[in-house]
């Protein structure tokens, strides 16, 4: 209390020249914390005990099991976006959604919308901790990891989950947690949609030459953000699922340098229709990319289609989207808060998909080709049992040139048999710091062999992606 | 339009003139009403373009600073940066050398503390820190000190110069953090383990050691500007360089050493946003304060009490801008902007109205005379004892 009157104090000598409007906020600021409590009070409601009986299996902490009250939870949402943002939206209503079903009140979640990945995310995070009284504070975009390590280091006695980020399990913290889902399977899916597709429009005659490079392949695009491993997973995964139905496509990606910039989306993805691509997939979170190929198409191309991401792009591309790849994340929350009631604590490194309904596609839009749905039904329940893996090292190849490109961005040490398969990939997991010209470690971590069966195992060995491996048939453009 | 005997004589209908003497408690009154102004043409925006309701945005904007103590906090911090930065300006501006090249100066800083984070960060704190601050100020003064060596030398332009000098402080740090990050999409936050270079927490924050530094700053300005020799000669140079020299003041001497002292102060500035706050660097690091703090130094005539307040403001919106974007998603980042913008707006007009009267036409011809301004101008023209004393120059 003393220490809060000195820095009021200081607040007042900065700011010695400032009127009366200025001098009484200092004690309308305390009024304003007595307030948000009295509120927090007022939602001991619904004490639902359906939590208590759940036994999460996620679970990996077991040494508290005391029951927690719902009541007694108060959540700080950060957010990169806001509901405009598909991503967001998707994070938005699956956290209200899970937040329903275990009895937590719609006033016990506070969110932060349009926090940017600086330190105004650091800043979030302490004032839910210290102003709104939050116990349990998520972040969902990669960017924000870096500042809420940093608040969860100084509030050790506070839950920090950074959804998407990579280095919680080596940080060594106990309040400091990452999840993602296997969003990987849901775009291998929706590459095997599109990959239907492509298969028809050669079926009907009714590509061109543009449509074909040199080597008389199949030109498909796709618009990603950022050259993270979590774009690169994703983009093979699609380019897996499309070649699996039509083996002869070359894939090119543009980056846009940004999670949702609707404009730079439309640009890049006509860039691409103009160079001749006829499938447009996305890893960026506006509805840019679905837009600019719906112009394409009422512009008289009838050969060039959508394949959207977290939610169903019919609204605004209804002639050519054929279907998105979605996240659902009232899965993962539901868990969480399962977890956390019934003193289990915070999953570490959670990551899920298909079978457990994590992940999944949105609906199929009308221009998808005939038999799309059963062969949808197909390779889902293929990838539920387990005879499908998504990196099958069998399904594609490295060249030299690849294998180079790959250690020099990711560090990723790939070894090929002579037809070019992948026998060996060694990821490193530690988190570096390249600043000095030398990689210092910040948080180690063990290298693992992340080829396991003739396949690439992704997110076992943490939630976050880490398939970095540039394969054949997929060029980056920038 | 009946009376054409002589064009001279004819009154136009509304003219502006210069406000000789002016009470303080009319001045405010005029800033009252054109905030007061500006919230009504914002409620009248807010309601038509979302429908929402404006009195209920305004108590968001209101909670971005006043909700909680640490808002209120992280509101005085930044507004201390960009305080920082305006003190920096206002001695440069009195001698009426235009620095625009605060953003940049700011960048050296921040770069100079970035460098030895990196490079130095095996030497203990009680170093390091004062290494730092040390760097930063020689690293913002060498910005400032190379526009205005080559204004004393060859009278070149300096406020092309000094603007031109931030794009090259931007280029040199997007080049360096693309180096520094390696592999990484981001350079992300430096020392994350071993802290090296982050000041360390005081009053139970980062930042409060800068927020006093500041004030500190602060007070040292005034008496600088105020009570010392240097400041009187710059007054003297802004008031008219060819007085100046022939008063036997070193005009080229004075244009150095101010422009250093403003540097080093930007400089300081950069050191405080990347030791306190962002702990780490990008070209954006210096968040455009280099050009807002210029803004601030105008609207307060230069003055660093009137400075305090004018940076408290532009925080405060600032901060309501951005809860209002997490509160409402109609109203998203554009539509604050204008917003923040509206009201902005009418505060600076408001400061024509301080210092200039609209005069009607007169019905009677004659009577209105025009009121005698040699009488107060001696008077107005000391600014120390806080009057409105609109300068003349």
């Amino acid at each position: 209390m003393k220490k809060q009157f000195l820095s009021l104090g200081v607040a007042a000598a900065v700011s010695a020249s400032l009127l009366a409007g200025c001098g009484s906020s200092a004690s309308n600021t305390a009024a304003s914390t007595a307030g948000s409590a009295a509120s927090e009070a007022a939602s001991t409601a619904s004490t639902e005990t359906a939590a208590a009986a759940s036994t999460s299996a996620a679970a990996e902490e077991t040494a508290s099991a005391e029951a927690v009250d719902p009541s007694s939870m108060k959540i700080g949402m950060i957010c990169v976006g806001d509901e405009a943002v598909t991503y967001d939206k998707a994070h938005i209503d699956g956290i209200t959604a899970a937040a329903g079903k275990v009895g937590i009140g719609t006033d016990q979640i506070v969110f932060k919308k349009n926090v940017p990945e600086d330190a105004t995310a650091y800043d979030a995070a302490v004032e839910l901790v210290e102003s709104q009284g939050c116990n349990l504070v998520i972040s969902d975009s990669y960017g924000h990891q870096n500042f809420m390590v940093q608040a969860a280091e100084e509030y050790p006695d506070v839950q920090f989950v950074s959804m998407t980020g990579d280095f919680a399990a080596l940080s060594g913290l106990d309040n400091f947690h990452n999840a993602f889902d296997n969003i990987y399977e849901a775009r291998y899916v929706s590459g095997v949609v599109a990959g239907m597709k492509v298969q028809q429009l050669v079926d009907d005659g009714k590509l061109t030459d543009d449509n074909y490079d040199k080597d008389g392949k199949v030109k498909i695009g796709y618009v990603g953000a950022f050259n993270y491993a979590e774009v690169v997973s994703g983009y093979t995964a699609f380019y897996l699922g499309l070649t699996s139905v039509y083996p002869d496509a070359h894939m090119y990606v543009d980056y846009t340098n940004s999670w949702f910039d609707v404009d730079a989306e439309a640009a890049t993805a006509e860039k691409l229709i103009a160079d001749g691509c006829v499938i447009i997939g996305q890893h960026a979170d506006s509805t840019g990319a679905p837009s600019a190929v719906e112009q394409a198409f009422q512009d008289g191309n009838d050969h060039v289609f959508s394949v959207g991401y977290n939610i169903s792009m019919l609204d605004v591309a209804p002639d050519v989207a054929l279907t998105s790849a979605s996240n659902n994340w009232e899965v993962y929350y539901e868990e969480l808060f399962r977890s956390i009631l019934s003193g289990q604590g915070v999953p570490n490194d959670w990551s899920k998909g298909y079978n457990d309904g994590a992940v999944g596609l949105t609906e199929l839009g009308s221009a998808v080709a005939d038999g799309t749905q059963d062969k949808v039904n197909e390779v889902e329940a293929a990838i539920k049992d387990g005879s499908l893996k998504v990196f099958d090292t069998s399904s594609f190849t490295v060249s030299q040139d690849n294998i180079d490109v790959t250690k020099s961005k990711s560090g990723a040490v790939v070894t090929t048999d002579d037809a070019g398969h992948v026998t060996s990939c060694k990821v490193d997991m530690s988190y570096y710091d390249y600043s000095s010209g030398t990689p210092k470690v910040v948080y180690q971590g063990d290298t693992v062999e992340a080829i396991e069966d003739g396949a690439f195992t992704e997110s076992t060995f943490r939630s976050a992606p880490y398939f970095t491996i540039r394969i054949d048939g997929i060029d980056e453009l920038s | 339009m009946a009376e054409t005997s002589s064009e001279k004589t004819r009154e136009p209908f509304v003219r502006v003139a210069k406000r000789t003497g002016i009470h303080w408690y009319q001045s405010w009154g005029i800033r009252i009403v054109a905030v007061f102004l500006a919230l009504i043409v914002n409620a009248l925006f807010i309601h038509g373009v979302t429908g929402l309701n404006p009195v209920e945005v305004y108590r968001i904007m209101w909670t971005g600073t006043f909700e909680s103590k640490y808002n209120f906090l992280t509101t005085l911090r930044d507004m201390s940066i960009l305080y920082c930065v305006a003190l920096a300006l206002a001695p440069a501006f009195r001698m009426r050398f235009w620095n625009i090249g605060g953003e940049g100066q700011v960048l050296m800083g921040a770069l100079a503390s970035a460098l030895l984070m990196i490079y130095a960060d095996q030497l203990p704190n009680g170093l390091l820190l004062p290494l730092m601050i040390l760097c930063s100020a020689v690293f913002g003064a060498v910005w400032a000190f190379i526009p205005a060596w080559f204004k004393a030398k060859w009278n070149t332009n300096e406020t092309l110069f000094t603007l031109m000098m931030n794009y090259v402080a931007i280029n040199i740090v997007n080049a360096l953090t693309n180096i520094w990050r390696g592999a990484k999409s981001s350079l992300g936050t430096l020392n994350t383990q071993t802290k090296a270079g982050w000041w360390p927490k005081f009053l139970g924050y980062r930042f409060m050691p800068f927020i006093l530094i500041v004030t500190a700053l602060a007070i040292f300005i005034k008496i600088y500007v105020h009570r010392s020799k240097h400041g009187y000669e710059l007054s003297v140079l802004g008031d008219s360089p060819n007085t100046a020299r022939y008063a036997g003041i070193n005009v080229k001497k004075v244009i150095l050493r101010t422009m250093i002292l403003s540097g080093a102060l930007c400089g300081l500035a950069g050191f405080g946003i990347v030791s306190g706050v962002d702990m780490t660097i990008s070209s954006g690091t210096a968040r455009g304060y280099g050009f807002t703090a210029i803004i601030v130094a105008w609207l307060a005539h230069l003055e660093p009490e009137y400075m305090a307040l004018i940076s408290f403001l532009l925080i405060f919106l600032d901060k309501g801008a951005a809860q209002i974007t997490s509160a409402y998603s109609v109203l998203n980042d554009y539509a604050s902007q204008v917003i923040t913008a509206i009201i902005l707006f009418f505060i600076l007009g408001s400061e024509f109205f301080v210092n200039y009267r609209l005069v009607f036409r007169s019905r009677h011809p004659g009577t209105h005379a025009p009121a005698p301004a040699a009488a107060s101008a001696g008077v107005q023209m000391t600014d120390a004892d806080g009057k409105e004393g609109t300068k003349e120059s």
